[in-house]
């Protein structure tokens, strides 16, 4: 997944590199901006993607390993 | 036989044990001693028990509970110390040993000497060959921490990776990072947290402390557990001062626990501003590119308008043209008219016909039809026509001469 984003970022960057040079015809350019505007939204996706979440683990009785919710000592 | 003097008392053992211990205790309230430690066993009483020696002699030490747990540092078999403590003779087995109420290293000294053997060992080995440092994922969404529950460094991480991304996927292994105990079961977080299979990065640290404290950290069993570690690690040990064998064999060294998470997130902050920047120059591009375009659009229309103003300045050429062309007609017409008027008149009075008119008249041959213009081309007696202007009549030459003018 984050070579995926990797290569996402890189495509996007080149994309805007490309654009800002500014030797491409309308409907390339368009193409162009669909295609950016993708990326970047696919990008934006991965980037908030995950939730928030601490847990410790632990081995149960069992010894398998297990993951609780980490409760943080409030004491500030 | 009769070596021993009657008078001289015999004393027990008790007596004599109590007598020793009286002189010793008494001269040796306060003793300094330098030497190594060995034969160090820490029964579940919590006294500790080691033999202080040199090259020549030893002695025993013991350190009750209580004091020991002041201890800043670890006591290890091998250890160079000081101590500072007083003789006591145990009696029940008359030994004398010192009963010490503080132990300081020499210098960290031997610790330092161990450290930078295995440094050199575990370097030649290839353990911390560059090369083979795998790269920190730039976006992690699930991260591994190797600390202490309940110390400062996993609560400044935990601020610090909720205070700037919040969507982070922690995980929390919990193990002691100083003692005997503690490279064991980092080792095996280590390998535990390898089963886990998406997890992207492991924080292996604790919060500052002693060299001694560190020391966990400079365990070759983690080391090697680092190494062989599947998942990226990043060390975050103690202070920034701190350099451990763990910092050296991590792919990478974070200078402390705080640090360790601002890289983890940093770089996730850092690449969502750098997608930002980009999609706000692609917009921009573009955006620039449909204004100019539009414009573009705009000349062309209105350069587009003057093909009709064109047509409409040729028409009006034209009419133009038709007017003037219909004008000239005219004036020709009517000077050829004129022309023509005056060409008849003088036709007119050219014809022979108006000669008639005027008392003239034309003689023909009748038999010929041809015109007399001299009185040698007829005799007496031919008939000739004479053609007056409003009729003919047939005569009959009597009489034929010639006039001389």
């Amino acid at each position: 997944m984050a070579e995926k984003f990797e290569d996402a970022m890189k495509k996007l960057e080149s994309i805007v590199e490309r654009m800002e040079k500014g030797d491409m015809s309308l409907n390339e350019s368009l193409k162009m901006f669909e295609e950016g505007v993708k990326l970047t939204r696919f990008c934006s996706q991965e980037l908030h993607k995950a939730e928030k979440r601490v847990e410790l683990l632990s081995r149960d009785a069992e010894g398998k390993l297990v993951a609780v919710p980490f409760e943080e000592e409030e004491d500030e | 036989m009769e070596m021993f003097d009657q008078k001289k008392p015999v004393l027990t053992v008790s007596q004599l044990t109590s007598m020793v211990k009286g002189v010793l205790e008494e001269n040796f309230a306060l003793v300094w001693v330098e030497g190594e430690v060995s034969n160090l066993r820490t029964p579940s009483s919590g006294h500790i028990y080691f033999t202080l020696k040199d090259e020549n002699s030893q002695i025993k030490v013991v350190m009750f509970r209580g004091r020991g747990s002041f201890l800043k540092f670890r006591l290890e078999d091998g250890l160079h110390i000081i101590l500072r403590g007083n003789i006591t003779v145990y009696e029940t087995r008359g030994e004398y040993q010192i009963l010490a109420d503080y132990v300081e290293p020499i210098g960290a000294g031997a610790l330092q000497l161990a450290f930078e053997q295995m440094k050199e060992r575990l370097a030649k080995e290839g353990l911390f060959d560059k090369a083979r440092k795998r790269p920190i994922p730039s976006v992690p969404k699930k991260v591994g921490i190797i600390t202490s529950p309940t110390g400062a460094a996993i609560r400044d991480m935990l601020h610090i990776m909720d205070r700037r991304f919040a969507n982070l996927h922690i995980m929390i292994y919990p193990v002691r990072v100083q003692g005997a105990e503690a490279p064991p079961e980092i080792i095996q977080a280590i390998r535990d947290m390898n089963t886990i299979e998406d997890l992207d990065v492991i924080i292996a640290g604790r919060g500052g402390g002693s060299m001694e404290d560190l020391w966990a950290f400079n365990d070759e069993g983690v080391a090697r557990a680092i190494y062989n570690s599947r998942v990226p690690v990043i060390s975050a040990v103690g202070h920034e001062t701190d350099f451990t064998i763990a910092d050296f064999v991590a792919d990478l060294r974070a200078p402390t626990p705080s640090a360790a998470a601002e890289l983890v997130v940093q770089n996730k902050a850092d690449i969502e501003e750098r997608l930002k920047t980009l999609y706000k120059r692609l917009c921009h591009i573009s955006k620039g590119r449909l204004t100019l375009l539009n414009s573009h659009l705009k000349n062309i229309e209105g350069r587009l308008r003057s093909p009709i103003d064109r047509v409409r300045q040729f028409a009006q050429r034209l009419d133009d043209m038709t007017i003037r062309l219909n004008l000239s007609i005219r004036q020709k017409l009517e000077f050829s008219k004129k022309k023509l008027d005056r060409d008849m008149s003088l036709l007119n009075s050219l014809s022979p016909l108006a000669i008639l008119q005027r008392g003239y008249s034309i003689t023909t041959i009748l038999s010929t039809g041809a015109v007399v213009n001299e009185i040698a081309e007829v005799k007496v007696g031919d008939r000739v026509g004479v053609r007056v202007t409003d009729g003919e009549m047939e005569c009959r030459v009597e009489k034929s001469s010639m006039i001389n003018m």
